[in-house]
């Protein structure tokens, strides 16, 4: 491992994808990417936190029947979400007899999965695992900040937890989009202290990242037609291109954000864009992997970018430290 | 009909500073009532609000800022009477009844309803 990359000389590639949002995510404009769009986040359930978990359980089960295999053909599961003691996803894998890895880093946590997936398969210790995340606004909100009953108003530059689930079937079994290397990510801390403010905490994390990956592989942000960062948001995209450009790293028109790709922020009033550790995963397997088979993209760098910090951590005034995973995807020619 | 307006303006007036505070400071919706809070109180102790309240009517009792006056009215009034022991009383007293009440309502609401995604 060198500069905190590795390459995986083993194929691994994107066997299946599936992802589910609901009806916000489902109003904006990549409305038509996603497998299934929830009219009610509540579905049906006594709580939102059982509605996380009934929507994380129904997505991996859509995965399997998209890949057309039953859940003993799968070796391992990666997940994780933003609930304490990640008991979305305890709960969800309740549901399943595979063997559970249960995972966390904020809302880089589908990176971390990717990446953990990636090592497994390169390992030959594992054939087949499954990477997903998932975020619900209205679990969020209870846990970080007030539940939906006190009726707070939110601050116009704070972003909106994603509600929706992405999930990733990686195999050696050879397909068109290829997992080719990944740059762990490492704990990076600025000082930042306010919570609204979190893509200028994590900004600095993506920078160290891209820092590493581009000295680790000898690529430049050209090699790539897209670097996809996960919820920086729009001031913190911006804060990132600043940053980098003072490395001599030009990402303008390479650079784009799932937190401002999945909502329309004049329209749908989200003026910072979403979040969340399901806003990276729901947009990469719904849309990118799409836009990858389609070849509108061949050379896709994704960045879930993670805040870690606790409602502990923010009363006792500390700062917010970030990180953020890169995971490099390439796409094969058709043979 | 004058009345309505004046009750609007005060009313309307301090959601405005509230808004102004959410829009431009880091502050907490928590803290933000707090300092309402305590504007009402100061502003009781040093016998302003009472013009606030003549002029603004509802839109001066109702929201948070007049609940802190009414305690100190309450707190003041106690203590004049009581001493020590209605400095600590009197001000609950004065508010008992929207305090019971409000809290009896949010029970009786959070039975009947269910809370939806913005």
């Amino acid at each position: 491992m060198k500069d905190n990359t590795i390459f995986f000389n083993k194929k691994i590639y994107i066997e299946e994808t599936a992802s589910t949002v609901a009806k916000k995510e489902g109003e904006g404009p990549l409305r038509d990417y996603f497998d299934n769009v929830i009219e009610d986040d509540r579905l049906g359930q006594k709580s939102y936190e059982l509605a996380e978990i009934k929507m994380h359980t129904a997505t991996l089960q859509l995965l399997m029947n998209k890949a057309k295999i039953k859940q003993n053909q799968v070796d391992c599961v990666f997940c994780g979400d933003l609930m304490d003691e990640i008991v979305g996803c305890n709960f969800t894998m309740k549901n399943y007899e595979i063997p559970f890895m249960g995972i966390y880093n904020a809302c880089a946590t589908y990176g971390e999965g990717l990446i953990l997936g990636g090592i497994s398969i390169e390992s030959g210790l594992m054939n087949r695992v499954i990477c997903s995340t998932s975020s619900h606004f209205s679990t969020a909100e209870r846990q970080y900040r007030f539940p939906l009953e006190l009726g707070n108003q939110r601050t116009p530059l704070s972003q909106w937890t994603v509600t929706g689930v992405g999930a990733t079937l990686l195999s050696t079994n050879k397909n068109r989009v290829r997992m080719d290397c990944a740059t762990v990510g490492r704990v990076v801390d600025y000082g930042v202290k306010d919570a609204n403010d979190m893509g200028g905490a994590m900004a600095p994390a993506v920078r160290e990242t891209l820092l590493s990956h581009f000295k680790g592989t000898g690529r430049t942000p050209e090699y790539y037609d897209l670097i996809l960062t996960g919820d920086l948001g729009n001031a913190g995209s911006k804060i990132l291109k600043i940053l980098m450009r003072e490395d001599n790293y030009e990402l303008e028109g390479i650079h784009n954000d799932c937190g401002s790709l999945i909502f329309n922020a004049k329209a749908q009033k989200m003026e910072q864009g979403g979040s969340g550790a399901g806003c990276s995963s729901s947009v990469f397997n719904g849309y990118i992997y799409k836009k990858m088979l389609g070849e509108r993209y061949k050379k896709v760098l994704l960045i879930p970018t993670g805040a870690l910090l606790s409602k502990t951590s923010a009363l006792q005034s500390q700062s917010i430290p970030a990180i953020a995973h890169a995971v490099s995807f390439i796409l094969e020619e058709n043979d | 009909m004058l009345t309505y307006l004046q009750v609007f303006l005060v009313g309307g007036l301090f959601c405005v500073i509230g808004q102004i505070l959410i829009n431009t400071t880091k502050m907490t919706s928590a803290r933000i009532l707090v300092i309402f809070l305590m504007a009402g109180v100061f502003l009781e102790t040093i016998g302003l609000y009472q013009y606030i309240e003549s002029f603004g009517k509802a839109g001066a009792t109702v929201p948070i800022i007049g609940f802190g006056s009414a305690l100190a009215k309450g707190a003041i009034k106690g203590t004049l009477e009581n001493g020590f022991l209605g400095a600590i009383t009197a001000g609950y007293e004065a508010v008992s009844a929207g305090l019971a009440g409000v809290i009896f309502l949010a029970f009786v609401i959070g039975l009947i309803c269910k809370s939806k995604t913005k």
